[in-house]
């Protein structure tokens, strides 16, 4: 089974003209890593705005370090380097992990994110095509239990902060860990109130937790209705590069719409039950990584499901969870825990969703009949 | 190769009980923290494993095939618990930090394997150096992975020296570096499965290199026959 995944992923990534099925993707992995590269844009740029340069910083970061780290281990693999490097997918996954990152996290965190990520996750288990968890979100899981401290310090957004820092202080901070002026993360994190700033998320499960109800906690100013202020523009930017990356046949519909579906069937059902301790579907699309997950992350051709019906229970799955795990775990947020998770399902589940073979009437029922 | 000699080889390296056999795995992972937790136990362990051989050796040929299992279970169970006292009176901070641990040797396949694969077959002095070699071997590794996910994680090296040797090793704790934050995957479970992963990496690294050297100096120019064979 898994031959047969990682050929048909092969299939896929290098866009072989092959057997059915004959609807293929006419690029070449390198052109299609590229259009996801430039699909981010619109979400950086909003993360920019709203967040300050740091998320640039990281971006680069993320990107250098990912090249090196791949150009070294293809050495040592003895394999060519430079075609595996022209297909960017190394590119890829650092952009997709500093994408995930607080914007001023210090830069160990974002060079050991992406070395894990390219040599121990993607290289050591073969490379593109064969990684069975998807890169850039068994990095972030592996640095939010490392270092939990860092990878949580988010910044206010600009308009409530109390002191912005410009691009050459930003590179300081990342760095040095102190601006030039000598102010520290921590300064920098508290809001014009003097109350240091979490993520709409954070928010919202510090307040459950102090016995305060959904409306009281949105009832904040890092709230606009019950969307945080930045954090949905951002979301929105993902979204138009999620909806481009649909137009242009990188990815399916399968996965994002599935994914999207599952997390608000489950939220509705929550907050059917009790809506003043569970926040509605509503909060849990515009607020977190949710958007962003479902377009650019759960689509990884290589660690998702194949089929187009596993597909959508792969979506689905992990939108629920997200679900279960925001509201039931100690993390704020859990697209990474969920991704990682039905990662682990795949397999099963293209077992179990394997299309009928054109010509025959009934499925095959397992491997061995064909 | 004596036999002494092929049964250190065996247990130190060809058939290491924790890199090769993966054997004792439950143990290995948890408690390899630091490097004396890993040390200790490691001891724990070999003693465990020298006083089962020697006696499995000495009763095999008094014990009958069919109940052969539950006799070296009480065996090494007995062990297990002198083992066990002896920490509680000499090193009873490590006996505290190794806990349930202790206790759970007796479930180690390593020992049961080494007790049914060879100490009921042998004669009771290659018991023995089977048992010590072997145990080695387990300590090596335990002592490795524990040295590693130690330096990694907390930035010291020999850090609770003194829980196993007394207040001697007081000074002995060499801090490499020291950072506010801690590599924490490398304390945690998964960075132990990882650490393992990359010690039989390397030991398979190794290997192949030792066996390339020996393909290239022992290469011997082997014609095919074709003519002359009666097919």
């Amino acid at each position: 089974m898994p031959k047969q995944k990682r050929q048909l992923n092969k299939k896929i990534m290098t866009a072989k003209s092959s057997s059915s099925p004959h609807h293929h993707i006419q690029r070449g992995t390198g052109a299609v890593m590229r259009i996801v590269m430039f699909a981010c844009i619109p979400g950086i740029a909003l993360q920019t705005f709203f967040f300050g340069y740091g998320i640039l910083i990281q971006v680069l970061l993320a990107m250098a370090t990912a090249v090196i780290a791949e150009a070294t281990i293809l050495e040592l693999r003895k394999k060519p380097v430079e075609h595996a490097l022209k297909d960017c997918s190394a590119l890829v996954a650092g952009l997709l992990l500093a994408i995930c990152l607080p914007p001023l996290a210090p830069w160990w965190i974002v060079v050991i994110g992406t070395c894990f990520a390219v040599v121990i996750v993607k290289q050591l288990y073969g490379g593109l095509g064969y990684n069975l968890f998807n890169p850039a979100m068994a990095a972030y899981v592996m640095l939010l239990i490392s270092f939990p401290v860092q990878m949580t310090s988010w910044l206010p957004p600009a308009v409530l902060a109390e002191q912005t820092i410009g691009l050459k202080d930003t590179v300081y901070i990342i760095l040095t860990g102190y601006t030039s002026n000598g102010y520290n993360l921590d300064q920098l994190r508290v809001a014009a109130d003097g109350l240091t700033m979490a993520t709409p998320l954070d928010h919202v499960k510090t307040a459950l937790t102090q016995n305060l109800t959904v409306e009281e906690a949105i009832n904040s100013e890092i709230f606009r209705g019950s969307s945080g202020i930045g954090w949905s523009l951002v979301a929105l930017g993902y979204l138009i590069g999620g909806l481009a990356l649909l137009k242009l046949k990188i990815i399916n519909w399968h996965i994002p719409l599935s994914m999207i579906m599952g997390a608000v069937l489950c939220a509705s059902l929550l907050y059917l039950i009790d809506n003043s301790i569970y926040p509605g579907p509503w909060f849990h699309i515009v607020n977190g990584s949710l958007i962003v997950g479902a377009f650019f992350i759960a689509t990884d051709p290589v660690s998702a499901s194949t089929t187009n019906n596993g597909r959508l229970i792969f979506g689905f799955a992990i939108g629920m969870w997200t679900i279960i795990i925001r509201t039931f775990g100690n993390y704020p947020d859990a697209i990474a825990f969920s991704v990682i998770l039905m990662n682990m399902a795949v397999p099963l589940i293209d077992y179990y969703t394997r299309p009928r073979t054109y010509g025959h009437k009934v499925k095959a029922k397992s491997i061995s009949k064909e | 190769m004596s036999e002494f000699k092929q049964l250190t080889v065996q247990g130190l390296w060809k058939n290491n009980p924790a890199i090769v056999q993966l054997l004792g795995l439950c143990p290995l992972l948890a408690v390899t923290g630091t490097f004396i937790n890993g040390l200790g136990l490691g001891l724990a362990t070999t003693m465990v494993l020298i006083g089962s051989n020697i006696t499995v050796s000495l009763v095999r040929n008094v014990v009958p095939n069919e109940i052969r299992i539950p006799v070296f279970v009480m065996v090494i169970a007995s062990f297990v618990t002198v083992t066990e006292l002896l920490m509680n009176a000499f090193t009873y901070e490590l006996y505290l930090t190794l806990g349930i641990f202790i206790p759970l040797i007796v479930t180690n396949c390593a020992i049961i394997g080494r007790a049914e694969a060879y100490a009921s077959k042998n004669p009771v002095h290659f018991a023995t150096v089977d048992g010590f070699m072997m145990g080695i071997g387990f300590t090596i590794v335990l002592v490795l992975l524990g040295g590693m996910r130690e330096i990694l994680g907390f930035g010291t090296l020999f850090s609770g020296a003194e829980l196993l040797f007394g207040e001697i090793a007081n000074d002995m704790t060499i801090t490499l570096y020291s950072s506010d934050v801690n590599f924490l995957l490398a304390i945690l479970p998964p960075g132990a499965f990882i650490g393992m992963g990359l010690l039989i990496a390397a030991k398979n690294l190794i290997d192949t290199a030792i066996a390339n050297r020996k393909q290239t100096d022992t290469q011997v120019v082997t014609r095919a026959r074709v003519t002359g064979t009666d097919i």
